[in-house]
């Protein structure tokens, strides 16, 4: 067996990020993810590689930019606010088609909001990681080991299809401390970079990494090539957990730390002889439609858990597209819901289908 | 027969689009020259902005990178960490480095970025039509300032390499332009200058170069121009403000 070592979710992060080949770190001080930076500071200049601490958000995802642009495998950190003025940057790594790994460890929002776990930059995680048409890549850690793995697994994805990748995970698992071991890994064919700008020397035509098109009808092709890209990530790339799946009448979705939170819960409800089930999506894009839908067949009621006002639950909802009736639970501001209010909810919905 | 003339290597074929009297093409042919000459158009990697020379990317040989507005020094800055044998260059105006960038500009250059910029300060955002930028002179007359620009309401310019050349990362910072032949080759001297800098491992060297925008000053070439020197130099003397290289390390012409 492979050796395990107690590792705090942000540690993870960074040991992760340099065993898939990171040496490339572009960030700026923010709770709660500064473990995550602070481990970079002090790993990178022991192995020959870059540990920056940029002079804003703004300019670390530029930095960002430009080694990716150069060829290589590049992350930035951060939290919710520090996201917004990332977001810029993002736009342009998408439209550029450059591969980049970004971390969001979520803290409570809007504003300043407060500095314990949210899930409540989902809709911005999702949705809108900058202005224009465009994708990233989510994935949702809920535990040490899955914040190793998923890192690992977000520097293959993002190169594959040339995409910005986040780890959206929150404050609770970024300080947390479990176990992690260092598993083997698939091989992904990764393809070689032979669009980096890192000079021609003589060889070949000049690269040009841009996201500015005159033409309409120029960008329109493009948008239509990139999205028929993410085609084929929502095909291949959907990933769930599935727990007490298989006879579930009430399906609760939930991911990151809240779905720590339903597993109580379910438990409990078990016991109970509610036939209670989750379905954690890994993957938050693609979202994981498949398993929603699978289970929509059987199942007789999906419950949504969240921090967060009620965020995830839309594409609940569109997954399910009417089929079941679908609900919300969330605590908001940096509150995380207790298994108690989980499971009431679960006993009021049970005691509603009787 | 023999040829006298050429276009340099690293400049491409591509029509540019600048105005009739716009002095970026001289700028894009030294830089180009300059790069020809020390022999690392294969190496170099450049960095375009947002703004008039948005399309620089187009213009040079080398690889390029298109930079959100005023970024340019912040991606400069992760092309040259991720590869420190290569050149990387910005090549950005008065409102991609003096006002959106300022931020980027400041710290590229006290971090000491072994980067080299030029700077294109023509007084004016040229690409959107003619407003005031962060140098515009007082009193000039813009799409945003159609009474001049009030220093009282809309701020004072800023002279970029006088700040800069208070920062120690910087190895070099002079102000040039490109009006006549003589300035000309100043100009051409202070770009392969900061070019060698950044060979030597010198740090970040920025060469401004005060250009004219006849179509947004709504002057002929020749008056834009003589306006450049009527009522640019006196506000921006040109002359070296910073060099690490020089005899006592810097002086002012």
């Amino acid at each position: 067996m492979a050796e395990r070592v107690l590792m705090k979710g942000n540690e993870a992060l960074g040991e992760a990020a340099l065993q898939a080949g990171c040496r490339h770190f572009f960030g700026y001080p923010i709770t709660p993810q500064t473990e995550l930076a602070a481990y970079m500071a002090k790993r990178m200049p022991k192995i020959g590689g870059t540990y920056l601490q940029a002079e804003s958000e703004v300019a670390a995802i530029n930095m960002v930019l430009g080694a990716s642009s150069a060829g290589k495998r590049v992350l930035t950190s951060s939290s919710s606010p520090g996201i917004s003025l990332k977001t810029e940057g993002i736009s342009y790594i998408a439209g550029s088609d450059l591969p980049a790994v970004i971390v969001n460890v979520q803290r409570g929002g809007p504003g300043l909001g407060g500095i314990q776990p949210s899930q409540a930059d989902y809709w911005q995680a999702t949705k809108a990681t900058g202005h224009g048409d465009f994708q990233c890549i989510v994935l949702a850690p809920s535990t040490v080991q899955e914040m190793f793995d998923l890192m690992m697994d977000a520097f293959d994805l993002a190169d594959l299809y040339r995409t910005p990748t986040m780890i959206l995970a929150d404050g609770a698992l970024g300080q947390m401390m479990e176990p992690v071991e260092v598993k083997e890994r698939p091989k992904r064919d990764i393809p070689e970079k032979t669009w980096a700008a890192n000079g021609h020397q003589g060889k070949r035509k000049h690269n040009v990494i841009n996201s500015l098109y005159m033409s309409p009808y120029d960008l329109e092709r493009l948008i239509k090539e990139r999205f028929a890209r993410y085609d084929v990530i929502k095909e291949k790339e959907q990933r769930a957990e599935l727990y007490n799946m298989e006879d579930a009448d009430i399906v609760i979705v939930a991911y990151g730390a809240t779905s720590r939170v339903a597993k109580s819960a379910v438990k409990e409800a078990r016991a109970k002889g509610i036939k209670a089930g989750i379905i954690r999506p890994i993957t938050l894009w693609p979202f994981p439609n498949d398993a929603i839908q699978q289970a929509a067949k059987t199942a007789k009621h999906f419950l949504a858990v969240e921090m967060s006002m009620g965020q995830m639950v839309d594409d609940v909802r569109l997954a399910v597209n009417g089929v079941k009736p679908v609900s919300f639970l969330g605590r908001t501001g940096g509150v995380i819901p207790t298994p108690a209010e989980v499971l009431h909810e679960i006993e009021t919905i049970a005691g509603g289908l009787k | 027969m023999a040829i006298v003339f050429e276009k340099p290597h690293a400049l491409s074929d591509v029509p540019l689009h600048y105005c009739p009297g716009c002095t970026h093409g001289i700028v894009h042919r030294l830089v180009a020259e300059v790069i020809d000459e020390l022999g690392i158009e294969g190496k170099t990697v450049g960095i375009a902005p947002v703004g008039c020379s948005v399309f620089a990317y187009n213009y040079f040989n080398c690889d390029m990178i298109e930079a959100p507005h005023g970024r340019a020094p912040a991606v400069a800055t992760g092309v040259k960490r991720a590869l420190p044998e290569n050149v990387v260059f910005t090549y950005q105006g008065d409102g991609d480095l003096a006002a959106i960038g300022t931020a980027e500009t400041v710290h590229a250059a006290t971090r000491g970025e072994n980067i080299t910029v030029i700077f294109i300060n023509n007084c004016i955002y040229g690409m959107t039509g003619g407003q005031m930028a962060p140098t515009s002179l007082p009193g000039q007359v813009t799409q945003t300032t159609p009474y001049g620009r009030d220093v009282k309401t809309a701020g004072n310019p800023i002279r970029v390499c006088e700040m800069l050349s208070t920062l120690d990362g910087v190895a070099l910072a002079q102000r040039v332009t490109v009006d006549c032949v003589k300035n000309v080759n100043i100009a051409k001297k202070a770009i392969r200058k900061a070019f060698e800098n950044q060979i030597e491992g010198r740090g970040y060297s920025i060469v401004e170069v005060l250009s004219t925008c006849p179509t947004n000053w709504g002057m002929t070439p020749n008056e834009a121009l003589q306006w450049l020197r009527d009522n640019m130099i006196p506000y921006y003397p040109l002359g070296v403000y910073k060099d690490v290289t020089a005899e006592g390390g810097s002086h002012h012409e």
